[in-house]
């Protein structure tokens, strides 16, 4: 595939280097001279030099044939507007911008870029999965397709612990993909039982996520009892 | 009217001390809060005086934008430096906050066309001096013929 990755940073430059050990074709575009300088150095002619939010540059460097651009660079602004001119004026099909500033994750989702990319926000989640806490962990949200995987602790007092994953009683729409136990994991069959403390990673429907959370939490388990 | 300006450099300033004086209300958002004293070059009383407000913060900050009036602005000027920061807060305004008038500065050519033909009402000042320079070498004579 033919990546153009927009932003030669550390993210940037690490990011084409992988690519291309694993045979995809790349072109990095970097505005400051210097470090584009650098980058040349290793990666020859799969660097050009330019501000890649001008449409010539993005063309220059072959936006039009690329199959995914990749935008990344320390502006949230630049990603964004990137990102945008790649899907709607160039008809890239695949895009990914880097967020920096979690607080400008509104403004991407407002241009309609997706998915993006933000790494305060993934250490944000890992710490979360950490630290034990109420409620549904969301591990990954399809806005569009309307889907979403999640994380519960499984409650003792709740509906589901002690019941065969069949005789829960999901509604349609949602389905138990793993179980977490004891520092393991396995796919579940109808069969499996659901215990008490174990982890359990869902993949549901987002209207469906307060009432699923209900089956695997003690507050909603009087209502579902 | 209510005119939110985002950006006080030459021209975010002088648009907004126009617009001042034409009898509109007028709100301006700059990151530097230094930028005041451009509104206030000139005057004798200082902006908030003459009826002007002034908020400091960044452009793509909501609170800013939200503190600065602007959900019930009229219109919308993006006249920061960056060609990139006018276009995200441009369409913020237009798509999340549907500000009736949204004018966008964005100093390269292409991308003033290509943002214009999708709705948004850019300004190119690239784009005016070229024709103006145009217009003025064309107007030229030619030497008299030895």
């Amino acid at each position: 595939m033919y990546m153009l990755i927009v932003g030669g940073g550390k993210v940037g430059w690490n990011l084409a280097r992988a690519l291309i050990e694993r045979g995809h074709e790349v072109t990095v575009v970097e505005s400051d001279r210097g470090r584009y300088a650098t980058i040349e150095e290793e990666l020859g002619h799969s660097v050009q030099a330019g501000d890649g939010s001008e449409l010539w540059v993005l063309e220059r460097a072959g936006i039009e044939r690329a199959d995914m651009v990749i935008a990344v660079t320390g502006d949230d602004e630049d990603n964004a507007l990137i990102a945008q001119v790649g899907r709607e004026k160039y008809g890239v099909e695949r895009i990914i911008a880097r967020c920096n500033n979690p607080r400008n994750f509104q403004h991407f989702e407002l241009l309609g870029v997706r998915p993006v990319v933000s790494a305060t926000d993934l250490i944000l989640r890992l710490i979360e999965h950490e630290v034990p806490k109420y409620g549904p962990l969301h591990l990954l949200d399809l806005h569009q397709e309307r889907l979403e995987i999640i994380e519960l602790d499984v409650d003792e007092a709740s509906p589901a612990a002690g019941s065969r994953v069949e005789d829960v009683g999901l509604p349609d729409g949602a389905l138990v993909i793993s179980i977490l136990r004891d520092g393991a994991g396995f796919v579940p069959t109808g069969e499996s039982v659901i215990e008490a403390g174990d982890e359990v990673l869902l993949v549901l429907d987002p209207n469906l996520e307060e009432s699923v959370t209900g089956y695997f939490t003690s507050a909603a388990g009087t209502r579902a009892a | 009217m209510f005119i939110l300006i985002v950006g006080c450099g030459r021209v975010g300033s002088a648009v907004a001390k126009t617009m001042l004086s034409d009898g509109h209300d007028v709100s301006v958002i700059d990151e530097d809060p230094e930028a005041i004293a451009l509104l206030e070059k000139g005057q004798d009383r200082s902006w908030e005086e003459l009826g002007g407000s002034f908020t400091v913060g960044t452009a793509l900050e909501i609170d800013a934008l939200l503190e600065a009036g602007i959900e019930r602005a009229d219109a919308f000027v993006a006249s920061t430096h960056g060609d990139n920061t006018n276009l995200v807060i441009a369409q913020v305004a237009q798509l999340r906050f549907e500000v009736p008038k949204v004018v966008v500065r964005v100093l390269d050519p292409a991308r003033a066309k290509w943002y214009r033909d999708q709705g948004l009402s850019t300004i190119c000042p690239t784009h005016i001096a070229i024709e103006l320079l145009e217009e003025a070498v064309r107007g030229g004579d030619r030497r008299e013929a030895a």
